[in-house]
């Protein structure tokens, strides 16, 4: 049977067409054009500003168009002439609604408002044209886009995603700039390749883009298909054979970690420190939520608690009392302390069900910082004023002065933990912390000690927290209680559930882009928390199970297999009582 | 009967609200017996399970396992104490693998803490083992249904009858003396009803597991019970072997009734 | 051994044991703490009569604040069984569009001259806005996730907060906003022997007004018989040929429409609004609606009252009374230990959970 060309729904594509304009706008109005308009990705036109903007329709369009998936005992369709009218129609529907926007603000201020709706934002949109003949330029320039982005489904299915990728690449390499350059200085081969892929601090020359784009779709291309084959063969090797692989694995990943901070330099040391300082936290809380399943929203509790003890504990000029220990001597009391207000926190919250949980530990974190930050407490805590002159951390007689020295403390410990994190999991404890997770009532009932499983799970998580913290008390030199709010606490949930919640690559992931990226790109740090909560909505939606997955395999097949619980379950359900809604 | 029975039920009662689930219940199980729990919907069954397992408490009355009152134990304790179940609606831990819900029901079996397994010390890795090695005889117990490549899957891939057998040999690798299984052959077709009724058999010869089952299919019941026990509206109704309550007036009135329903569900 | 033995025994372990201990000690600290600071204020007399007076009409007034949020949680809570984490945001959204409306109205004249004429359009902006937010946020966020697990769904609530917070830092700044105060609201009332504020006393009557109205709204129309039922049994209320979506549209709206209405009452008393206004004063309704009883209205209205109290009353009763200093600080604190105890202790709170399920 011949396939039917695909018909997008026309309601959807006007709704969405709409939809992508008010987000445009949305972009635009909160300053994020403006701000991304100094941004040079490829010298001179491509900007970040006009990327997001132009993304809009593209992304819009590209939903548009997608056929549906390929179903059995359907006839499929395959996209033809009406997918690219429909990918325009949205653009230009983007494009109007972003024109309307234009008109109507430069005909009324409203930046007593709207303080980014500025003439320099209107000039950008107008591409400084003016209102009549910008206007005409966004509707051509919607329409085209959008009709890119429906374009994108008529690409043969075998070079879509390299295509896509390789440009994605472009982009990265246009952003990442900073990094890229400074790691090729560091190989030593930065004075031949960094001219010829960068202009200046303006961005990829044109012909360092296209050499990006090319590499990038030939090695795309040429890995499609592998991955899965590679992962096949994993999956089928003998303990043994899959024991070289992970030795070889971390051989690699030690060689790189002691070679980085030589490598980056100071300045991206620094944000590879605060990374890591976030990876500990992440790799802790991931014992809480990942496999307890014991939502935590006052994480950054046990986070202070571990500065405080290690502050107060080192530091010459802590108020009340200062031993001045060093940083190895106070280690061991910054655990008992953390394990300490992992019990305080723990106990109550025994008996609750996961929601209450969530805003009660929430309670906490705030509890903490509260009274970090009390007039009541600052005989020993300095209140606002905080606790200076925290040392820093020697080994005799070494030092570690420099984020590139803080490095190698940060990811030792990180290194230690991950091994703690996973040594945990293969355990009985983390077993049943699993179990506990996936069902509590019948964990129990199979002889799991919930109320012990959930103060270990507590106590253990509270211990790497702390150990985060007093890492960053001798990295920063001095402690506030204002850098112990929620935000932190929902930093580090992040980290967790979009790189996969339970699954230690994941964190690591998370860790790394989450922190990492937006301490790179300056431009985000105005639209940081935005953007982290559109991605947990996101995330949620799509793929909550996050990037890496703990369990691939349990994750493929979980859809047809809920399905089948359910009939099985209406099926299988006689007697008296209903079971209680999980 | 010289000996005391294992599970020993005195004067148990249970309300939901105004509904009484569960009245003045005297109910004992012996050592080395295979008793059925049967009666119309709604009689009661499940939640006498759920009162023996400590899910939820009683409003009176004692539940006697072994000469210990385990009313108001904690489900974790009761299980120490050697009653382990299985459940109407198969609960395994979905994304865990086979051989971790195995592992799980031997929770109590074994020791080992956070600390040892951080160390890895040898008492850990030596308990591990023995844990997996005692996981993997007790799926062996099906057959070769669980073995194999199947340690390391997902609970959630597999078929709907595989998955009562987990929960079997989940219950059972938690050395229970006895054996509470919540309607085993529910959802199952005729050829896989006739393997678990022997299975059911086997556990008490073999195994050694003193067994108290809820059961809508009367040939298993017919089969495998030594007594049978009927519930109706929470109270015991008749009790005996299967010809003689099987006979009973009152057990035929309880049932009539509800025939059709039954079949429905 | 006899039952009665046997319960006494079981009494016994429960007490002795750890979380048993623990948390008996944290309540027999819970009654000391409270009795002794109480004790101490009073004796010291650090306040007189009508300051003490004037603390509880300044209670009365906040409140009423939370109460009006905390119908938003409870409502939703009702009948999607998830904590709204957002609508703390949804309060926010009215309280910040409000301003400019205020401020709009203030530069013609009518703020001052008309006050109840300018009050109400300002309440009819707040309104609008609080509900139209609250709807997005149903419909980009939540509709697509119904039936998911509830983790999922609080996750994405703590979205959807960080998103509102920082797209109305984005849209209108991070500055804080002050509204114009009222002329005609200035000064005070004798009421009662209280001495009440002006504003104060406006917002709690406009307050209650509308916990009035919304009360027979839920108990008297179809809508709100609607509303309960899917409360009670979503599956049975569809069966009996309920439209489910819409009704929980419509407690979307009408929770919104509440934060919004508390959200211009903020703007009154303490005037100050910015894009982070709604995370506290939301915790603050949240613990609220659980003091009363989540899922049980009156239960909210009455928990938010009674918060209010603690925390205008605590800090000067129970902590200034133990020697602390700057008790006001603390007065968080107290919101929070609120929450704590009454989940530990009676997490059915006040009036009691209109939400039949198993506690897991």
């Amino acid at each position: 049977m011949a396939a039917r060309f695909h018909r997008p729904d026309p309601r959807r594509t006007v709704v969405l067409g709409i939809a992508g304009g008010l987000t445009a706008v949305f972009l635009s109005a909160i300053g994020m054009v403006e701000e991304f308009i100094k941004r040079s990705l490829v010298d001179p036109e491509v900007v970040l500003g006009y990327v997001t903007i132009a993304l809009v329709p593209f992304v819009f369009a590209y939903v548009v168009a997608r056929p549906p998936p390929v179903r059995e005992g359907i006839a499929p369709v395959r996209p033809g002439p009406l997918t690219l009218a429909a990918g325009a129609v949205a653009g230009l529907l983007t494009a109007s609604v972003v024109s309307l926007f234009v008109v109507i603000t430069t005909e009324v201020n409203v930046r007593g408002v709207l303080q980014n709706v500025s003439p320099p934002l209107l000039e950008t949109l107008t591409f400084h044209r003016g209102v009549g003949q910008g206007v005409v330029w966004l509707l051509v320039g919607g329409t085209l886009i959008g009709a890119g982005g429906a374009a994108v489904h008529l690409i043969p299915a075998r070079y879509r995603r390299p295509v896509v990728l390789a440009v994605v690449w472009v982009l990265i390499f246009g952003l990442l700039q900073v990094l890229i350059a400074q790691i090729f200085r560091g190989l030593k081969v930065g004075d031949t390749v960094n001219p010829f892929l960068y202009k200046g601090s303006r961005g990829l020359t044109i012909h360092g883009a296209i050499t990006v784009w090319i590499a990038a779709f030939l090695i795309a291309l040429s890995l499609e298909g592998q991955r899965e084959a590679m992962r096949r063969r994993l999956a089928e090797a003998t303990p043994a054979v899959r024991r070289n692989y992970m030795l070889v694995g971390l051989a690699v990943a030690l060689l790189i970690l002691a070679v980085t901070p030589q490598i980056l330099g100071n300045f991206l040391s620094e944000v590879l420190d605060l990374a890591g300082i976030f990876l500990l936290m992440a790799l802790g809380l991931n014992i809480v939520v990942g496999y307890a399943g014991l939502l935590d929203l006052g994480y950054v509790a046990f986070f202070a608690v571990g500065a405080y003890t290690g502050a107060v504990l080192t530091s010459p000029s802590s108020p009340e009392w200062n031993p001045a220990f060093t940083f190895w001597a106070a280690i061991p009391f910054i655990m008992v302390a953390a394990a300490l207000a992992g019990i305080i926190v723990g106990t109550p919250v025994l008996r609750m069900r996961g929601d209450y949980l969530a805003i009660v530990t929430l309670g906490f974190g705030e509890i903490a910082r509260i009274l970090f930050l009390s007039d009541a407490l600052k005989p020993y805590f300095g209140g606002a004023q905080g606790i200076i002159r925290v040392p820093n951390i020697s080994i005799g007689p070494v030092e570690f002065v420099t984020s590139q020295d803080f490095f190698y403390i940060i990811y030792a410990l990180a290194i230690v933990l991950i091994y703690v994190s996973w040594a945990l999991q293969h355990s009985r404890v983390g077993r049943a912390w699993m179990a506990m997770r996936e069902d509590e009532t019948v964990a129990e009932v199979m002889g799991v000690n919930i109320v012990a499983a959930k103060l270990q799970a507590f106590i253990i998580g509270a211990i790497l927290a702390s150990l985060g913290g007093a890492l960053f008390a001798h990295k920063i030199g001095s402690i506030f209680p204002h850098s112990f709010n929620i935000v932190v606490s929902i930093t580090v949930l992040m980290c967790v559930i979009v790189g996969g919640m339970g699954s230690i690559p994941g964190v690591i992931l998370g860790a790394i882009v989450l922190v990492g990226a937006p301490e790179l790109l300056r431009e985000f740090s105005e639209f940081k928390f935005l953007l982290y909560g559109a991605l947990l909505i996101f995330m949620m939606q799509m793929k909550p199970e996050g990037l890496i997955p703990s369990r691939q395999r349990a994750q493929e097949l979980h859809q047809d297999e809920a399905a089948q619980d359910a009939w099985l379950r209406r099926e299988a359900l006689g007697d008296t009582e209903p079971e209680p809604a999980k | 009967m010289s000996a005391q029975p294992l599970l020993q039920i005195r004067n148990l009662s249970k309300a939901f609200g105004g509904l009484m689930a569960i009245q003045e219940l005297d109910f004992h199980v012996n050592k080395d017996e295979i008793v059925s729990l049967i009666g119309p919907n709604g009689a009661g069954k499940t939640t006498f399970f759920n009162l023996v397992t400590g899910m939820i408490p009683p409003d009176a009355g004692q539940i006697v396992v072994d000469g210990h009152d385990i009313v108001g134990l904690r489900p974790n304790q009761i299980l120490e104490r050697g009653v382990a179940r299985t459940f109407q609606n198969v609960r395994l831990f979905p994304n865990m693998t086979v051989l971790e819900n195995v592992l799980i029901g031997q929770h109590t079996r074994t020791g080992t803490g956070p600390v040892g397994a951080i160390l890895r010390t040898p008492a850990f890795r030596r308990q591990e083992e023995q844990a997996v090695e005692k996981a993997k005889e007790t799926l062996a117990f099906f057959g070769s249904r669980l073995v194999g490549y199947r340690f390391d899957q997902p609970a959630n891939v597999l078929s709907y009858a595989n998955r009562r057998r987990l929960e079997i040999a989940r219950a059972m690798a938690s050395e229970p003396k006895l054996l509470l299984l919540d309607e085993p052959t529910a959802g199952m077709n005729p050829r896989e009803t006739a393997e678990l009724t022997e299975l059911v058999a086997k556990l008490r010869d073999e195994q050694g597991f003193t067994i108290c089952l809820i059961e809508h299919d009367m040939r298993v019941v017919g089969r495998v019970s030594d007594r049978v026990v009927v519930l109706d509206y929470g109270t015991k109704i008749a009790e005996g072997s299967y010809h003689e309550v099987a006979n009973d007036e009152r057990v035929v009135e309880a049932y009539l009734g509800t025939k059709a329903g039954k079949a429905a569900s | 051994m006899s039952d009665y033995g046997a319960a006494l025994r079981r009494r016994g372990l429960e007490l002795f044991s750890f979380t048993g201990g623990f948390l008996w000690a944290v309540r027999i600290a819970a009654v000391v703490v409270v009795i002794w600071g109480a004790v101490g204020s009073l004796t010291e007399g650090r306040l007189t009569f009508d300051q003490w007076k004037n603390l509880v009409v300044f209670g009365l007034a906040q409140g009423s604040v939370y109460a009006l949020i905390a119908l938003g949680y409870t409502m939703v809570y009702g009948v999607l069984r998830f904590i709204n984490f957002a609508h703390g945001e949804v309060f926010m959204s009215g309280a910040m569009i409000g301003f400019f409306a205020a401020r709009e109205l203030n530069q013609h004249g009518l703020w001052s001259d008309r006050p109840v004429l300018g009050i109400l359009i300002v309440l009819l902006v707040c309104m609008t806005t609080s509900t139209t937010v609250a709807l997005i946020v149903e419909r980009v966020a939540y509709r697509p996730l119904r039936q998911r697990p509830r983790l999922i769904l609080l996750i994405t609530a703590i979205g959807a907060s960080f998103v509102l917070q920082y797209a109305f830092r984005g849209l209108f700044g991070a500055g804080v906003k002050s509204y114009p105060s009222i002329e005609a609201l200035q000064g005070s009332w004798r009421i009662l022997g209280f001495n009440v504020i002006k504003t104060q006393g406006v917002v709690i009557l406009i307050a209650f007004g509308m916990m009035a109205l919304l009360y027979t709204f839920v108990e008297r129309t179809r809508t709100g018989r609607a509303m309960r039922a899917v409360a009670e049994d979503q599956e049975t209320a569809e069966l009996m040929g309920i439209n489910v979506d819409r009704t929980i549209v419509t407690v979307f709206a009408v929770g919104g429409a509440m934060a919004g209405v508390a959200g211009l009452l903020w703007g009154l008393v303490f005037q100050q609004v910015f894009f982070f206004t709604g995370f506290l004063p939301g915790i603050k309704a949240f613990a609220s609606a659980v003091l009363g009883g989540i899922g049980n209205i009156p239960g909210a209205m009455l928990g938010g009252l009674v918060l209010g109290q603690t925390e205008s009353l605590g800090p000067s009763l129970v902590l200034s009374g133990l020697g602390v200093p700057s008790a006001h600080q603390l007065k968080d604190v107290i919101a929070f230990l609120v929450l704590v105890l009454v989940l530990v202790f009676r997490p059915t709170g006040l009036l009691g959970e209109r939400v039949a399920e198993e506690r897991a």
